[in-house]
């Protein structure tokens, strides 16, 4: 079968999704994303009619199905303490996150 | 009493008119869980912690939670107050929602210590008529997959019928629930068939209503324009009471459907005289790739189901409906290659905020960096599902692709709504009120058997995922056993916003059938409970 997917194009799709993969686990993924384009180009066979429109959706949504437009309330949130409690690291009023990459100017 | 084996219309009668109380109802469910489920689901599961015959239906079990609501019920009734239309019925909820003050895990260990600081609009609304949530019951990682067997937390849960057997998923754990009487109502969600496999595999009634039909606030995202939250139950009816409950539009869901919402109940019974059914060809085979060769492979369904679906029009034509046979849908086998693109888009999109910074897992090492904090917590937050969505979403969606790829599904996608607009169109050749299908292409398969072949597991839902597509409603019958006493499931596909009428069809089908054989069985999950 055809390997669309070679080991380079894959390590750029893993670091585009931040991720860090094992050498097992790299070699199932990138094994199953073949399998799946093989599905995927199935939709070539389609002839698709002139002016055929993408479908964002299924459902048509008219003007008088949609939710009217809000007015931009500020609404207060009661769990703040509950909220920032779930940050794996918090101190002072800050969530901490290690070293941010840069470079010295 | 057992009052696991009542019906959610039956305990709220019961519950509303005083003669049995919430807290009962509710301490008989969490004892009747106690004797048939095992241990929940769990990180740190072993394999020698499988306990043979059980359900694992759970990951969470809130008694504490339950008993305060169903007290608050029985306040309400002494105080001559309306506790609401779900008065003390238990119910679960797949644990892809947010309920305040419980784990919301999506059965990722990236979310296994998220503590929800709300609750999602459905469950919201059940809860304010009154019913009572047990517990959150288990599924695939994010809803990635069809077996269950994907969940971080295991064991996954079992097929109450056989449980060496799958209950199907993603929302499995809320059908096995169902199945096993762990509470008569379930709320689920269905993005490619994740309601109507489970359903059909595990013997119960599961509904996918409209996009927009129901709210997605609260609900942890897959494919954000093909998510649908919607019920299973033991029947038809009880899946209408649950409807009257959770539907309607939602301020905090923009994509919600301003249309009125019918009371699912009244005219239930209205039969199918003069009601034009379709049957489709394109329903009654699969096609799929071969995974070592890569060409496509055409099957017949299994060949009992098939009956089963040419039996129940049978019995609808002899209630007075027209059976339309030969509907053409011709995009059907369509409908997985199109999803393996665009709700792979979507996932990607959704799954990158889990980054490890304001809740959820961090890689617990030392990081030289923001950078590499990421990487370590999504690598070993996220199972193997939620990466091969991702990467396949990066794939097909990167500027270079997405026109062949993407933009390509996206105009297959029309082409699928098409099929349905033409079979339902008033003024077509068909004018169909509804295309009766079969659910799955088989009945369950044995646990481990399809697991880590992500190609033939996506097309196990090749007869669900098209509704997905084009956003209609589909509902799933329980509709007979096979020959190894598996749950045989059908399904009913309809226009925008015609849940009732669906619902109606499904009620006729079930008093047709209502002194068949099969309905008298129970799974076997349930003996010495």
């Amino acid at each position: 079968m055809k390997e669309e997917i070679n080991a380079e194009l894959f390590d750029h799709l893993v670091g585009l999704a931040a991720l860090a993969l094992s050498q097992e686990e790299a070699e199932y993924l990138r094994r199953e994303l073949n399998n799946q384009l093989a599905a995927i180009h199935t939709l070539e066979s389609i002839p698709l009619p002139e002016g055929i429109e993408p479908a964002a959706r299924g459902v048509p949504y008219p003007p008088e199905r949609s939710q009217p437009l809000r007015e931009d309330v500020v609404e207060g949130c009661e769990q703040v303490a509950e909220i920032l409690a779930q940050a794996p690291e918090f101190e002072d009023g800050y969530i901490v996150v290690p070293e941010i990459p840069h470079e010295d100017l | 009493m057992d009052y696991q084996e009542l019906s959610a219309r039956e305990i709220a009668r019961r519950v509303r008119g005083g003669e049995s109380s919430a807290v009962e109802v509710t301490e008989a469910l969490l004892e009747h869980v106690e004797r048939v489920d095992g241990a929940p689901g769990s990180l740190d599961f072993e394999s020698g912690q499988v306990e043979s015959g059980r359900v694992h239906a759970f990951i969470t079990r809130t008694p504490e939670r339950a008993l305060d609501q169903a007290r608050r019920v029985d306040e309400k009734i002494a105080a001559g107050e309306d506790p609401g239309a779900l008065a003390g019925v238990p119910f679960t909820v797949k644990d892809i929602f947010c309920v305040e003050g419980t784990p919301s895990t999506a059965a990722s260990r990236i979310l296994a210590n998220f503590i929800a600081p709300y609750t999602a609009t459905p469950v919201a609304r059940m809860e304010s008529a009154g019913g009572v949530m047990i517990g959150k019951v288990n599924l695939d990682e994010f809803t990635y997959g069809s077996s269950s067997e994907s969940s971080a937390f295991q064991p996954s849960p079992r097929n109450p019928w056989d449980t060496d057997r799958v209950p199907g998923g993603s929302s499995g754990g809320s059908a096995a629930a169902v199945a096993a009487y762990e509470g008569p109502l379930s709320l689920g969600t269905d993005t490619a068939g994740s309601i109507r496999q489970p359903a059909a595999f595990c013997g119960v009634v599961g509904l996918k209503p409209t996009y927009g039909r129901v709210s997605r606030y609260g609900l942890i995202a897959f494919g954000s324009s093909l998510d649908c939250p919607g019920p299973l139950s033991r029947d038809v009816a009880d899946a209408a009471l649950m409807m009257n409950a959770i539907a309607g539009p939602d301020s905090r869901d923009a994509t919600t459907a301003v249309v009125d919402v019918p009371d699912y109940l009244q005219d239930l019974e209205a039969g199918v005289r003069g009601l034009r059914i379709g049957l489709s060809p394109e329903y009654f085979r699969v096609t799929y790739i071969d995974g070592q060769t890569g060409e496509p492979v055409e099957n017949p369904i299994e060949k009992e189901i098939s009956r089963a679906t040419l039996e129940a029009a049978e019995l609808l034509a002899g209630m007075g409906a027209e059976i339309v046979e030969n509907v053409p849908m011709p995009h059907t086998r369509f409908g997985i290659p199109t999803y393996f693109v665009i709700s792979r888009v979507e996932a990607a999109s959704n799954l990158h905020r889990y980054d490890g910074v304001k809740y959820g897992f961090r890689a617990p090492e030392l990081h030289e960096d923001l950078d590499s904090m990421y990487r370590r917590s999504r690598a070993a937050g996220f199972g193997t599902q939620p990466k091969l969505r991702m990467l396949m979403g990066m794939y097909v969606s990167a500027a270079q692709y997405s026109e062949q790829y993407y933009l390509r599904a996206l105009k297959v996608r029309s082409l699928i709504r098409q099929d349905f607009d033409s079979a339902f169109d008033t003024d077509g050749p068909h004018r169909l009120d509804a295309l009766l299908t079969p659910s799955t292409p088989s009945t369950a398969f044995p646990v481990g058997d399809v697991y880590g072949n992500s190609v033939l597991m996506q097309y196990s839902d090749q007869l669900n995922v098209p509704a997905n597509h084009a956003g209609t409603p589909g509902l799933s019958l329980p509709a007979g056993l096979d020959l190894d006493g598996l749950p045989i499931g059908i399904q009913l596909l309809g226009p925008d916003f015609s849940e009732h009428r669906l619902l109606q069809i499904g009620k006729a089908y079930e008093m047709a059938s209502a002194d068949h054989d099969w309905r008298s069985r129970r799974p076997a999950a349930l003996a010495g409970s």
